[in-house]
């Protein structure tokens, strides 16, 4: 299988690469689910990894940071690098990894626990508020870039689980950013959410460009023309087209691209 | 002549005989099946009667606050029913409290070691090791209670006795200790997979939640897993502690009869069930107040029994509900 | 790296990051140790039993020359077999011991010479002449059961330095038995009779027969009622109850029946099988009984789970064609569950075979050395007979009750053996 190779330049304008995947294997077992991709990520953009479902992009996501590890059988080649570093690396902790790494995950998981213990769970865990005044910066700062915080900042005692649907989302974004990553992988966040919060997250997105480096997975392009500066096109477990997302949707190079986005696969 | 495929008449004599053969047999099985099913609930009924009725009859001769607060258990002294005085002493305080300090030293043996092998098969485990240990886990559970009491009282009381004397504590032979350490073994399997089966059902979207936010995998159980596992843990050992204040065997062998009331786990103690055993074998006359005590104590094992039961079952319920 | 930083310096990040890898580790050697330590306990248990009992499956017999005396056999004169049947065998054992060491002569000697034959070494003797009165006047070197203390001796269970008074064996009796062994007429031998006889008050001639016979008996009678009252009780809430409160209490009756202690069910068998429908005591029909109405919840659960498994569209091809309810259940769900609910009978029964304490309370304790041949006869089963065992001060029982319980425990593994090679025979993926 003849590997996409996409060369760096022709998707950079200027943005520098903040996450770098080169040649990326990953199999389940004998099963390879994702062929040789290549892709880089530039900072302060949002990428989106689209393609019909079963494509290999949630594997692709997951392989930034290390969550393939803890899936019985997995393996993952070639080499992921943020910022140059290699985090396949012998000597990569995964647990300062996923510090750097966020990820909101499809249907909102929030811990069975206060809206405050979510947000707080981890900076708590990485030791990052020294007391408890510190703690209520980070969770107030936290909850205020989510967007959350106005609907919130009475009930901060009152269970995560007891929100809406979108609420629970933001709430899970805010406590992925509470812990200061680098880089968020987003797995489909909205497909459990109806229009209006669909609308509140996406708006949200743009506004966390400014200070994160964004990936989203997403089954819907509309989406992805919303909210993403960059598209990569992924199909059986290839990486069929990158590029800008306008191109990608206005001016398609490969025929499966084409086929995709007009709606005759997928 | 009829054609094989002639649609069946189903006005016919012939089909109105099968149809009224079928319910003649159908009619009595059916009801057979329903009284099988009542089976259960008689005999639900039946423990609750019989434990009732030669209770009443026990309380007739002996005060009920005498029984439940007295703090002396001496029933020996009922020698002949036309003797003076003799009601002997049922104050069942003392059976209640070995009771509980036996049921006690098993909860807190079994507890930590079931929990966290528990833990250690469901998180840390691969398939293979989780495929040999449990099975070996759940022998604990199939062993007669008859071997641990063996077990107990000739090999572990001894070795407690001897261990003690070794460094000056007085053991005694028929020690509460030994008796709930190895109660505390035969009931870890109980406490392991149930608590296994909770812990397993806590999402996995939990776990990946904690794991990405840089949690290692012990910060991602103690305050994530377990916290949401909770009340399926706490029922767990309700119910563990319901088999340990119902188990007989291994304090018949290794409790023995001393009705002491003592919170020191070296001494000697007695139980319900040792009594309830110990009342009842060896001829007796049914109506002497000596073996109608063993029906009283019956319906406090029951009942309290059935409390930790039913309390377990109810939280376990909800907490299915809940991630279901 | 960033400019957004977790720490203020790297050396405290570092050091937290230490910190939180040491817990990692204690937290997972927690649950390693305490699997080990489960492990453990059950390993210990099953080595101890296996050391302490394995020595009851031989036992020390003696060669002695037996004269079978008819002047000693006849009964007031005569010798007929009914007269055989009373003489005092006993007398044979002691002449022939007393040959064996002619210097003793004390009555206290004789008495603790006489002491190193078991009492079963007359009886069989007695079963010998029974068998064949030709025997008699005639001369034979046998090999008879020695007492249990010489077995002990034999088997390396008595110290020779405890003192004299503390000895099971006195100094006379110690040095008659070396003599014996030395004179190679005293060996270990394989202990069939553990196998085939029943209870004994002496250690060396107890069997675990009459016990496993008990069991026998007691179980087919539980089978015969758990399981097909369990299985129709099953049919009926799984395919026909309709959903309403009497089957919500039902439900959750069997349940809590399933976690009643067993000796609440020891006082209702006392109650109401034995006093209200005055049932004999000790037989194993009552014991039956009662163990029935204890596993019942346990293969009504099987079963249940058994014909759950059974796929809807099996039921909809036999109605669709015209079969009743009733039917289907008969001809077509009833027999693809079955294999699921004989596995839960079988584990249903493991678990009324280890059942004591329910069988204390309704009089299968008392001492019976006769092997039970119908569910009428007074008998004992294989747990209560290990209790019984257990019980006794007598040194030479503690490794009979190891042995009885492997025996039990021998039973068990197979019934559990059978139970899983059915469910992997028959297990089927829809």
């Amino acid at each position: 299988m003849a590997p996409t190779v996409m060369p760096a330049d022709s998707i950079m304008f200027n943005a520098p690469v903040k996450a770098r995947a080169s040649d990326v294997n990953v199999f389940y077992g004998a099963k390879q689910a994702l062929m040789g991709i290549n892709l880089d990520v530039p900072e302060h953009n949002v990428t989106s990894l689209i393609g019909p479902s079963g494509c290999g992009k949630t594997t692709f996501l997951r392989c930034f940071n290390r969550m393939n590890d803890i899936v019985d059988g997995c393996r993952v080649e070639g080499s992921i690098t943020i910022d140059g570093v290699d985090i396949y690396a012998r000597n990569q902790d995964v647990v300062q990894l996923r510090a750097r790494v966020g990820m909101v995950f499809q249907k909102p998981n929030p811990f069975p626990k206060s809206i405050y213990e979510n947000v707080a769970y981890g900076p708590r865990i990485h030791g990052m508020a020294a007391n408890k005044r510190q703690m209520d910066e980070i969770v107030i700062e936290s909850l205020t870039r989510a967007g959350l915080i106005d609907e919130v900042k009475d009930r901060l005692d009152s269970p995560g689980t007891g929100l809406s649907g979108g609420q629970q989302q933001r709430l899970c974004i805010a406590r992925a950013i509470a812990v200061k990553p680098e880089l968020i992988l987003m797995d489909e966040p909205c497909s459990a959410l109806d229009p209006i919060a669909t609308a509140k997250i996406e708006e949200l997105i743009d506004e966390l460009r400014n200070n994160f480096t964004i990936m989203i997975v997403t089954h819907s392009m509309q989406q992805a023309a919303r909210v993403s500066q960059r598209t990569a096109f992924f199909h059986m477990g290839e990486l069929v087209e990158t590029g800008l997302t306008e191109q990608i949707f206005t001016n398609p190079k490969d025929t499966r691209t084409q086929a995709y986005i007009t709606g005759r696969i997928g | 002549m009829h054609s094989h495929w002639a649609p069946v008449d189903a006005s016919s004599a012939g089909f109105a005989r099968r149809r009224w053969k079928r319910a003649l047999w159908e009619r009595p099985l059916y009801l057979l099946l329903i009284l099988s099913s009542l089976l259960a609930i008689l005999t639900t009924i039946g423990i609750v009667l019989s434990l009732l009725f030669e209770s009443i009859r026990f309380f007739e001769q002996v005060p009920l606050t005498d029984f439940l607060f007295g703090l002396e258990w001496s029933p020996q002294t009922a020698l002949r029913a036309d003797q003076v005085g003799s009601s002997g002493s049922f104050g069942a305080v003392p059976l209640f409290a070995g009771t509980l300090l036996i049921s006690l030293i098993a909860l807190v043996t079994a507890g930590p070691i079931g929990l966290f092998a528990a833990i250690f098969l469901s998180e840390y485990a691969g398939k293979k090791t989780r495929d040999v240990i449990k099975p070996l886990l759940e022998i604990l559970a199939g062993v007669p209670t008859v071997v641990y009491g063996f077990f107990a009282a000739l090999i572990v009381a001894p070795m407690l006795r001897d261990a003690g004397g070794f460094m000056g504590i007085g053991i005694s032979s028929e020690s509460a200790l030994a008796a709930g350490l190895v109660m505390g073994i035969m009931i870890i399997p109980f406490v392991s997979s149930l608590s296994d089966d909770v812990i397993t059902s806590v999402p996995n979207a939990l776990r990946e939640a904690s794991y990405s936010l840089g949690a290692t995998r012990s910060e991602s159980i103690s305050r994530v897993v377990l916290p949401a596992a909770l009340p399926g843990i706490v029922s767990a050992m309700l119910l563990a502690a319901s088999r340990a204040i119902g188990e007989t065997m291994i304090v018949v062998m290794a409790a023995g009869l001393s009705a002491n009331l003592t919170a020191n786990p070296f001494a000697a103690v007695t139980t319900v069930t040792v009594q309830i055993v110990g009342l009842l074998t060896g001829d007796q006359e049914f109506d002497s107040p000596k073996t109608l005590a063993a029906f009283a104590l019956g319906l406090v094992l029951f009942v309290v029994t059935l409390c930790l039961n039913i309390t377990a079952l109810r939280v376990v319920k909800k907490y299915r509900e809940k991630y279901d | 790296m960033t400019d957004i930083s977790r720490h203020a310096n790297a050396g405290a990040a570092d050091a937290m990051m230490r910190r939180r890898y040491r817990a990692e580790k204690r937290f997972r050697w927690y649950g390693i140790s305490a699997t080990a330590t489960a492990l453990l306990f059950l390993g210990a248990m099953l080595v101890s039993i296996v050391v302490i009992g394995h020595s009851a499956f031989s036992q020390t017999f003696i060669k002695l020359d037996i004269f079978f005396d008819p002047q000693i056999l006849a009964v007031e004169g005569k010798i007929d077999p009914d007269s055989l049947r009373r003489a005092d065998y006993s007398a044979l054992v002691k002449t022939s011991l007393q040959e064996t060491f002619p210097g003793v002569t004390g009555r206290r000697e004789q008495r603790q010479l006489f002491a190193l034959a078991s009492r079963g070494a007359a009886d069989k003797l007695r079963e010998l002449v029974v068998e064949d009165p030709n025997l008699i006047g005639s001369k034979a070197s046998l090999w008879l059961l020695s007492s249990d203390d010489v077995d002990l001796l034999v088997k390396g269970e008595i110290s020779r330095e405890t003192p004299e008074h503390e000895r099971q064996l006195s100094d006379l009796q110690l040095e008659w038995a070396d003599q014996l062994v030395a004179q190679n007429a005293a060996e270990l031998r394989f202990n069939t009779a553990f196998f085939t006889t029943g209870d004994s008050r002496e250690p060396e001639t107890a069997g675990i027969f009459g016990a496993a016979a008990g069991s026998f008996y007691t179980l087919m009678v539980t089978l015969a009622l758990s399981f097909p009252i369990g299985i129709m009780a099953a049919l009926y809430l799984q395919e026909f109850a309709p959903k309403n409160r009497l089957t919500d209490i039902i439900e959750v009756n069997i349940n809590n029946l399933a976690a009643v202690p067993s000796s609440v069910f020891g006082l209702l068998g006392l109650a109401v099988v034995l006093n209200f429908f005055q049932m004999p005591r000790s037989a194993p029909l009552v014991g039956g009984v009662v163990l029935a109405l204890m596993t019942l919840p346990t293969i009504i659960i099987a079963a249940r789970a058994a014909i759950l498994a059974v796929p809807p569209s099996i039921r909809e091809a036999a109605l669709s064609v015209g079969a009743s309810p009733m039917q289907t259940s008969l001809h077509h769900v009833i027999p693809l569950a079955a294999p699921g609910m004989l596995t839960g009978a079988i584990i249903g029964m493991a678990q009324a075979l280890g059942e004591t304490a329910p069988l204390l309370m309704i009089g299968m304790i008392a001492f019976i050395a006769d092997v039970p041949e119908s569910v009428m006869e007074p008998a004992t089963v294989l747990p209560v007979q290990i209790f019984l065992w257990a019980d006794n001060p007598e040194r030479a029982f503690a490794a009979k009750t190891a042995a009885g319980i492997m025996v039990l425990l021998a039973f068990l593994i197979s019934m559990n053996l059978i139970a899983v090679i059915l469910r992997r025979q028959f297990e089927r993926k829809w």
